[in-house]
């Protein structure tokens, strides 16, 4: 089983509601054993990085986490999700992550609107099987105010928004997804169905 | 680069779809799952219900709907209507909503944006507002479905509703609104000269070119229509390449 990580933030149905739509079977659990037995896990996630961070520990969710991937399980992090995976963020203060990718989640400094939010295309970094069945300049959709600054060879796939938002993320058996394929219509969906194809 | 999103706007009386001209003449038109299922796979962008159902016991049936779409549709929408407590938010987020819209309860309780902001984040916070414009050449807040002149200054008002909290809002021309004849980019420009999140327009959508129009004039973010698309005078994707063609961002 698929299990998408409840620790209380985000909203799940919406995400496995889209996994749904490409056949993939998940359940939402915070069970320790359901979690040790998965065959992947996703971590979904809306709102602050801190309070998250937090409710895993609460939940004994964060070393098994670490645990699970580290003996090669595969991870979707999607939206905040994502930004846990990383090392730390700056996020209302300073806060470690997951530390499975290496980077720093920071505040977007830029002129133009914050949080990103809307739709907007994606430019391919690297070649990955996630990116199967779309094409660059697809539209997705946003909706952040932090965004995560990694190393270039782990990223695949980001989107211009004065800065270089990654959109993305791969290192071995961990992906990151900055933006809701979940709401992404077609694209969003696509990108699930490659993801689904990666795991199995 | 983002997007201008392309946004129908659905209103839900008793779980059904309706549209009247300046909130009068309502007529009956369809199921929101099904419509807005429609709308997705024709190319909007997103989507914002408008539950008009005037008691309260009704509302809380009536929102039934917010689940069936949910279930329907794979891109944002927003649910607004009547919403006058965080327990409002609770709901409608639950049910698989990505963002609320208050309105009038916002005008009577104004720390209903501060603390819906603060508890569920400013990006799910849409501070809707029905402006007109007064004697005087500013524009007036009119409350309780277009029916009650509240004498507040629309700019000043979007401004504060920012500084609370507010993460979008949606500005709806009571004197455009259902006249076809374009969107007030006047009042627009006002509102989107003085804050720093996206701002929608609504009210007045007849023809392809009002969309360029204030596209490219009133700075918005987001551009929402109804009855032009319920009753399929435009097509959506036919809209995008029209304002494709004349250079505005559009997600095709």
């Amino acid at each position: 089983m698929n299990i998408i990580i409840d620790y209380g933030l985000g909203n799940l149905n919406s995400v496995q509601k889209g996994f749904e739509r490409v056949g993939l079977e998940t359940k939402i659990s915070s069970d320790i054993e359901e979690i040790r037995k998965s065959n992947s896990i996703i971590l979904p996630g809306v709102g602050a990085f801190r309070d998250a961070v937090k409710l895993l520990e609460e939940k004994n969710l964060k070393n098994l986490i670490i645990e699970e991937v580290n003996k090669g399980k595969n991870i979707l992090g999607i939206c905040l999700g994502m930004q846990l995976l990383y090392d730390k963020s700056f996020e209302n203060g300073e806060f470690d992550g997951l530390g499975l990718i290496k980077g720093n989640i920071k505040k977007f400094d830029i002129s133009l609107k914050v949080p990103h939010m809307g739709w907007n295309n994606l430019k391919f970094q690297q070649n990955n099987p996630i990116l199967k069945y779309i094409k660059e300049g697809d539209y997705v959709y946003y909706v952040h105010s932090y965004y995560a600054e990694g190393e270039e060879e782990d990223l695949i796939a980001y989107s211009e928004y004065e800065v270089k938002v990654p959109g993305i993320v791969n290192r071995e058996n961990i992906y990151g997804i900055q933006f809701h394929p979940e709401k992404s219509g077609t694209v969003g969906h696509n990108i699930l169905k490659a993801y689904k194809e990666i795991i199995s | 680069m983002l997007a201008k999103r392309i946004i129908p706007c659905l209103d839900v009386r008793k779980g059904r779809v309706v549209k009247g001209k300046k909130f009068k003449n309502i007529v009956d038109v369809d199921q929101p799952e099904n419509l807005g299922k429609f709308y997705s796979d024709s190319g909007a962008d997103e989507l914002v219900f408008y539950d008009i159902t005037a008691s309260n016991e009704g509302r809380k049936t009536s929102l039934e709907f917010v689940k069936k779409v949910a279930d329907e549709i794979n891109i944002p929408f927003s649910v607004g209507g009547g919403v006058s407590s965080l327990e409002d938010f609770n709901d409608i987020l639950r049910k698989g909503a990505d963002k609320v819209s208050v309105n009038s309860s916002a005008v009577k309780n104004p720390q209903l944006i501060k603390e819906a902001s603060e508890k569920y984040g400013a990006q799910c916070v849409v501070l809707s507002i029905d402006a007109k414009k007064d004697k005087d050449g500013t524009w007036k807040v009119i409350i309780n479905g277009g029916r009650k002149n509240t004498g507040m200054d629309a700019v000043q008002w979007a401004v504060k509703g920012v500084e609370l909290g507010a993460g979008e809002l949606v500005i709806n021309s009571i004197d455009a609104d259902g006249m076809k004849e374009g969107y007030d980019i006047e009042l627009l420009s006002e509102i989107t000269k003085r804050v720093r999140v996206p701002v929608i327009a609504s009210g007045g959508a007849g023809s392809m070119n009002h969309f360029y129009e204030v596209a490219k004039e009133a700075d918005v973010d987001g551009i929402l229509a109804a009855s032009v698309f319920h009753y399929g005078e435009i097509k959506i994707m036919e809209l995008k390449k029209y304002l494709k063609d004349r250079g505005i961002e559009v997600r095709i």
